[in-house]
């Protein structure tokens, strides 16, 4: 049985204990343990035959005992047959309440919790999620070795469910089957890396979590998710965000060359605009310098900036370290202000954020010096927060502020609580060394602390002014006497064995004192403490080698007396000392040297923070709390001196067949492909070339904040959906990966077709839409209505911008026009010719319109051929809502073709059509799609503006069936931005025929 | 992450257990019990405890002890903070976070534990997810419950765990539709023997009480936002839109909740309430002292000043004391030292007023520092800063909601040294 697991945490001694106790392995350690689990017993009986009832309510009643039962700890195991019964009860809280039970005793009982299984087995393939997610939790808490393979099973299936709620549960369940048995590591790493690529934010946190459990070193597997990570984070769940910054800490500090080497450089007079996530002016700064941050690096910056002002602390802090350890370092300075923010939090966060600050403080004075104030120590904090607000006010002190560091600190001494007064001292002292101009002052404050009345505090004074002492001894005779007179009244061993050490050290000055001070420690030498003891033998030795005349006698007395104490380090130090100091015919070669070896001068001790050490480890993590390495702590590696290659992370090498999880935010039409990551380094590697694009590119950006308010207001009337809301920032977060797609069916459809100079216009558009994409993203504040606004602002500058731009039009018209290499041409013209037009009365409708990107996809996708009907062959269809690559008149269809059989299909196409006059642009055929797989293909079908179904055969090499698309009334419109007026004037000219009424809400005025 | 949770009561006994992974005995709870032995007043046991095989990270709320168990490396904030959101968890569904309370819920605690924690990582802990998953309990529930046999717990899945917004669940529906927002900023200061401010600034938070029905888009706009110097918002308020246009447009959750909290900028120089005029001695021969403390108004900004109570720890040789209130009442607890007095509204014309002796302990040398002061007060209907809300609108519902907007000043961390 596991109970051995019980006792991994205890000494031998109580595992024996506790061994007598097999019986009732969870019962309290207690002696009455015995009597209550007779009770149980008898008690268990009626919960049985409760349990066996054939009432509902009995058997809830029954169950709600026993859980009561198992959270004060006590043993209910032998009721578990009579329990496991009522796995399939309909009851959904008694359901639950057995879960509860099985999950916690099913190690126990091995054999019989395997009955329950085929339960969960039919429940994992229930169509209501909840049910799907709830079984597999259980299914994979269930810690019984046999159903490993059980699990795997469940945890593959659920890792494609189409529900994110499902597909959360399974990345849940990896880690457990992972502690499990690790041996199912490599196939787990499968299933993580398939869910990594998953979209949903839902997803995010929890899969990040099993990776960073199962396999944090694959560091590899985060590459072609980094940038939608970093986009997704906003959106993601609180915990999920936590986890996410904290591995993409470990993931840059891994990719990116440090941002530390130049600062100093640009310091001063740069720093306001790297505050903002305006990008102009650093570009144009950085540019000059060798140093050049990767955009990768630069995105993570941007998208986790925002999360400074979350509620949740423990996120706030993940951002302060993610900024100081990957930051350039004056941009740290705005996680300062958040910190401070959390020590208004409860007691135990303060603890946590105070420790960071303190090693924070160490390093950067500068970042935490305004605040001073906030760290004053208020009589009710607990001990440790005010000893760790005194640390950070001593990190602090400055020539500057000493002075009112000092008066606070005069307030703490005379604190009641005595243990923080003593640090106080300490503290005094620490800053009495660190800054010169202040030292005798504090030395003089400290002496009259010696004559407090408190004994702690006398106590800590002596040893403080000891170590200050040692820096500057020449002056300060004075003290030392002081001290030597004081030597009677202080009982603190610590601090008696420091006068001791002092006059010792300096017995040349003080040639009356310390004689006599020898003498009193002779008489009382016997009832010392042993450290002061060893520090009285010092004396003695010390006073023997420079005023041998009076002491020699009390030297030898003293010790005599040591050589016969009790503890065998005085006995070893005396005998040292003896053969050391007393010349004799066998002393050594070393007693001529004893006056160097005793009275050396000893360098001043350096007074540091207990802090400094700290920064070892990464910030906010459990090491650094404890600072000891806690088990399972990830090294955070240097930064490489050469980055690897950053290439890794372009998202387009994805094989295109292995695209996976087709359920949600389907790849769009590939219109504006070109709006890609990837390219940008592509841009750095241009480097001084691409510099008129970035201009360009910047002040898009501008003129896109600029005109956001106005654009709001077109973009919710041209996104024609927008107003249904809910999800779409899920979508448009995704945006990387469905570019990625959109990429791929591009470069399926138009094979290198493009002269040297598309692609560098290309280059160029897309490094600036790229700017503005990650930008939009990064802004989505979980709010469903902006990312759209955001888009189209991009798209609709060219109102604002074109004036000024006409002289570099080539570049305009990359800049402007979201896609102009494949753009449907004859319905759309450019907006560089737009512009040519703009003189023009507006009275043709086709060409003035601005079709507009929509920034997301619908989720929404149709059956079009159910897998039982296609045999196999399973086909869903959805509207991607970009124009038509093919033709202008066409609506782009996009098709998910997925094998479910077990062998592969082949030749898939379309075949034929009704009406006849159907035109429709196919697919190319599919050669072969292999079991499982998947494959999203685009097409485009002429409705001829009516929603009459197109009807078509699918076909396969063996079969054809036919299937229909009915388009919905929206999915044949074109989203355009147009102004108000252009708005009513088209309006006018529509007939009655046309019409079609829908009420789109908006969420901003 | 988090393997175990324990909860242990103020005289150290566990009275609920509950393990998210393979089960750990409860001994490793006698490290902690050491070190509170050790650390002798609950609030400064140490949060994080080391100890062979785990770690031990633990917050204090209510008198009780969270002990969670963890064994590998975890940012200690996120336990802590997850520990506090368990207790505040607690706390809405049964009014307290109490070992009583607990103890009679246990199998709704069990529950909820259940949902917000799957093998230790966090899985549901917004409270109105949670309130669908695992109804709060209500009397009239309990009863029909016990009658019918129904239960507590919802069978589908919350709306709110899918969608975009997990704060807020479909369908909401009231007869009533009323938004309140209360403006509760928190004065923390110290003030020095002589009456000067060593230290003071605001902390606000705007609590929200919002019963409306559908999905309305808040947006609450400020008169002077410039005040405002650093916050922190509920999950559900658009940052972007407050970062370019001081708003705060946000779809609600349900019920109540914070909406943000707020730091006023120091630069801003703080109204100090009330002035407080003390006098305490200890007589260097003799066993007794002297005490005497006068509050009066100071910057009121016009308002009255409510609920002002005085707080001080005594020193441990203060015996007990003989005082008279001019106003109010007080009361001395003999075994923490703690001299409270009540006084209520402070009434300018007449200064409230307390003297008296306090007797010492005998052969113990007199306290070296006189104890500091806290002071508690209410200002109804101002916020101290000057913020004030300048208009609520609504979008995305037809009907007209009730709106309210409510002010108070409360002393936070007041102290004056004496």
């Amino acid at each position: 049985m596991s109970t051995a697991a019980l006792y991994n945490d205890q000494g031998a001694a109580e595992a024996a204990v506790e061994a007598g106790q097999e019986t009732t392995p969870t019962s309290s350690s207690s002696g009455a343990a015995f009597g209550l689990f007779s009770t149980d017993f008898k008690k268990n009986e009626d919960l049985k035959e409760m349990l066996e009832s054939n009432k509902e309510s009995l058997k809830l009643e029954a169950m709600k005992r026993i859980v009561q039962l198992i959270s004060k700890g006590k043993n209910a195991s032998e009721l578990f047959p009579a329990i496991v019964k009522n796995v399939a009860s309909k009851n959904i809280e008694l359901k639950k309440l057995v879960y509860v039970y099985l999950v916690r005793y099913a190690e126990e009982q091995q054999d019989l919790a395997l009955l329950s299984i085929s339960t969960f087995q039919r429940a994992l393939k229930d169509p209501n999620q909840f049910i799907r997610a709830s079984a597999l939790r259980v299914l994979s808490s269930i810690r019984v070795p046999i159903i490993v393979p059980i699990m795997m099973l469940a945890i593959k299936e659920a890792a494609a469910d189409l529900s994110p709620y499902v597909r959360k549960t399974s990345a849940h369940a990896i880690q457990k089957l992972h502690s499990l048995d690790p041996d199912q590591k490599e196939q787990l790493i499968e299933v993580i890396e398939k869910l990594l690529k998953d979209k949903s934010t839902l997803v995010a946190g929890s899969v990040v979590m099993a990776f960073e459990e199962v396999c944090p070193d694959r560091i590899d597997l985060i590459h072609k998710n980094y940038r939608k990570l970093c986009n997704l984070l906003v959106d993601v769940e609180e915990w999920g965000q936590v986890v996410i910054i904290n591995m993409l800490t470990r993931y840059a500090r891994t990719q990116f060359t440090t941002p530390w080497k130049e600062d100093a450089v640009f310091d001063e007079n740069n720093e306001k605009t790297f505050y903002d996530s305006d990008s102009e002016d650093k570009k144009d700064q950085t540019e000059a310098k060798p140093y050049i941050m990767d955009p990768d690096h630069r995105l993570l910056l941007r998208n986790t900036k925002p999360l400074l002002q979350s509620r949740n602390t423990a996120v706030v802090m993940a951002v302060s370290q993610l900024y100081w350890h990957l930051a350039p370092k004056h941009e740290i300075g705005i996680v300062t202000k958040s910190l401070v923010r959390l020590l208004r939090s409860h007691r135990e966060v303060q603890f946590i954020v105070l420790q960071n600050i303190a090693t924070m403080s160490i390093q950067r004075k500068g970042m935490f010096e305004p605040y001073l104030k906030s760290f004053y120590v208020r009589s009710t904090d607990a001990t440790h927060i005010k000893t760790l607000k005194l640390e950070i006010l001593t990190n602090l002190a400055t020539e500057a502020n000493i002075s009112t560091i000092l008066r606070e600190f005069q307030t703490y001494v005379k604190s009641q609580d005595k243990a923080f007064a003593a640090a106080t001292i300490q503290a005094i002292g620490r800053c009495a060394t660190n800054i010169s101009e202040v030292t005798d002052t504090c030395l003089n404050g400290l002496v009259l602390l010696l004559s407090n009345r408190d004994e702690t505090v006398v106590a800590e004074s002596v040893v403080v002014i000891k170590k200050l002492l040692q820096t500057q001894p020449t002056q300060h005779s004075d003290i030392i006497k002081h001290m030597a007179k004081l030597f009677d009244n202080i009982t603190v061993p610590m601090a008696r064995a420091s006068i001791l050490w002092l006059i010792g050290e300096y017995c040349e000055r003080v040639p009356k004192i310390a004689p006599d001070l020898l003498r009193k420690m002779a008489k009382t030498f016997t009832a010392e403490e042993d450290i002061v003891k060893l520090q009285t033998v010092n004396l003695a030795a010390k006073l023997y080698l420079t005023n041998s005349k009076q002491t020699k006698l009390l030297t030898q007395y003293i010790l005599n007396l040591g050589k016969y104490d009790q503890n065998y380090d005085i006995r070893d130090r005396t005998r040292f000392i003896r053969q050391l100091i007393v010349p004799n015919e066998k002393s050594g070669a070393l007693s001529k040297y004893a006056r160097r070896i005793l009275l050396a001068a000893k360098p001043a001790p350096v007074l540091e923070s207990a802090f400094k050490d700290r920064d070892r480890f990464q910030l906010g993590t459990l090491s650094h709390s404890l600072n000891i390495k806690a088990s399972g702590y990830q090294e955070l590696s240097d930064w490489p001196a050469v980055a690897p290659d950053p290439t890794v992370r372009n998202v387009e090498v994805i094989d295109p067949v292995k695209e996976w999880a087709p359920s949600l935010g389907k790849a769009k039409q590939p219109k504006s492909d070109d709006k890609f990551y990837s390219d940008e380094e592509e841009k750095g590697e241009e480097g001084s070339d691409s510099s008129s694009s970035e201009d360009s590119s910047s002040s898009t950006e501008e003129s896109g904040s600029e005109s956001e308010k106005e654009s709001n207001e077109e973009s919710e009337k041209t996104s024609t959906d927008s107003g249904k809301s809910s999800s779409d920032s899920e979508r448009s977060s995704s945006e990387s990966e469905a570019e990625q797609k959109k990429k791929n069916t591009k470069k399926k459809n138009k094979p290198a077709a493009a002269d040297s100079d598309s692609v560098e216009s290309e280059a160029k558009d897309s490094s600036s839409s790229t700017e503005s994409s990650s930008e939009s993203n990064s802004e989505s504040d979980s709010d469903s209505d902006s990312p759209a606004p955001q888009k189209i602002s991009v798209k609709a500058k060219p109102k604002v911008e074109l004036k000024a731009k006409k002289e570099v039009s080539l570049l305009d018209l990359d800049d402007f026009s979201p896609a102009p290499t494949n753009a449907p041409k004859p319905s759309v013209i450019s907006s560089s010719l737009l512009s040519d037009l703009k003189g023009l009365s507006l009275s043709n409708v086709s060409p003035t319109l601005q079709i507009t990107t929509s920034s997301f996809g619908p989720e929404k996708t149709h059956e079009l051929l159910h897998h039982m009907t296609g045999k196999g062959l399973s086909a869903k269809y959805h509207f991607p809502r970009q124009p038509c690559l093919y033709q202008p008149q066409m609506v782009a269809v996009q098709l998910i073709l997925t094998n479910t059989l077990d062998h592969s299909l082949e030749e898939i196409h379309v075949g034929d059509r009704s009406p006849a006059s159907l035109s429709i642009h196919c697919f190319n055929t599919i050669e072969r799609l292999e079991p499982g797989a998947s494959v999203t293909v685009s097409m485009g079908i002429d409705f001829s503006d009516s929603t009459q179904a197109a009807n078509f055969h699918l076909c396969t090499k063996e079969d054809q069936f036919s299937v229909s698309i009915q388009p919905a009334v929206g999915e044949l419109l074109m989203p355009s931005t147009m102004t108000e007026p252009d708005f009513c004037k088209e309006q006018k000219k529509l007939q009655g025929m046309n019409e079609t009424s829908a009420t789109i809400i908006m969420a901003t005025a | 992450m988090i393997h175990s949770l324990f909860l242990i009561n103020h005289s150290g006994d566990i009275f609920l257990e509950k393990h998210w992974k393979s089960v750990i005995s409860r001994s490793v709870c006698d490290y902690f019990f050491e070190a509170k032995e050790k650390a002798e007043d609950p609030e400064n046991v140490p949060p994080v405890l080391q100890t062979p095989h785990h770690y031990l990270i633990s917050i204090y709320r209510g008198k009780l002890f969270f002990l969670s168990v963890v064994q590998t490396e975890v940012p200690p904030l996120f336990v802590i903070e997850f520990l506090h959101r368990v207790a505040d968890t607690f706390q809405e569904y049964f009014g307290e976070c109490s070992e009583s309370v607990i103890k009679d819920n246990v199998v709704i605690v069990y529950e909820l534990l259940e949902e917000m924690l799957d093998n230790g990582f966090p899985l549901a802990t917004e409270s109105n997810v949670l309130k669908e998953m695992i109804r709060p309990p209500t009397i009239l529930r309990s009863v029909v419950n016990t009658l019918t046999g129904g239960s507590n717990v919802g069978d589908t899945l919350p709306t709110g765990q899918l969608s975009i917004i997990p704060w807020r669940r479909a369908g909401v529906k009231y007869t009533n539709n009323e938004a309140y927002f209360d403006v509760i900023e928190e004065i923390d200061a110290i003030v020095d023997k002589s009456g000067t401010t060593v230290f003071a600034e605001i902390q606000g938070v705007i609590e929200a009480c919002v019963r409306l029905s559908g999905m309305p888009d808040l947006t609450l706009s400020f008169m002077n936002p410039r005040l405002l110097d650093d916050m922190s918002f509920h999950p559900c308020v658009r940052f972007k839109r407050w970062e370019a246009e001081r708003v705060l447009s946000f779809i609600p959750p349900d019920g109540n909740f914070r909406l943000m909290s707020y730091h006023v900028s120091s630069q801003n120089l703080v109204a100090i309430p009330v002035y407080v005029k003390q006098n305490i001695s200890f007589l260097e021969t003799g066993s007794c002292g002297r005490l005497e403390i006068t509050i009066g108004p100071k910057q009121t900004m016009g308002k009255m000043v409510e609920a002002l109570m005085a707080t001080i720890h005594m020193p441990k040789s203060v015996l007990s004391v003989s005082l008279t209130a001019s106003q109010g009442s007080y009361t001395y607890d003999i075994t923490t030292k703690i001299l409270i007095w009540d006084i209520g509204r402070l009434n300018p014309q007449k200064l409230p007023n307390l003297r008296g002796s306090l007797s010492m302990q005998t052969g113990v040398p007199k306290p070296e520092e006189n104890p500091s002061i806290n002071i508690d007060l209410k200002i109804q209907q101002l916020a101290i800063s000057g913020l004030k809300v300048s208009r609520l609108d609504m979008y995305g519902e037809k009907y007209k909601p009730f709106k309210g907007v409510k002010y108070l000043t409360k002393a936070g961390k007041f102290q004056v040294r004496t």
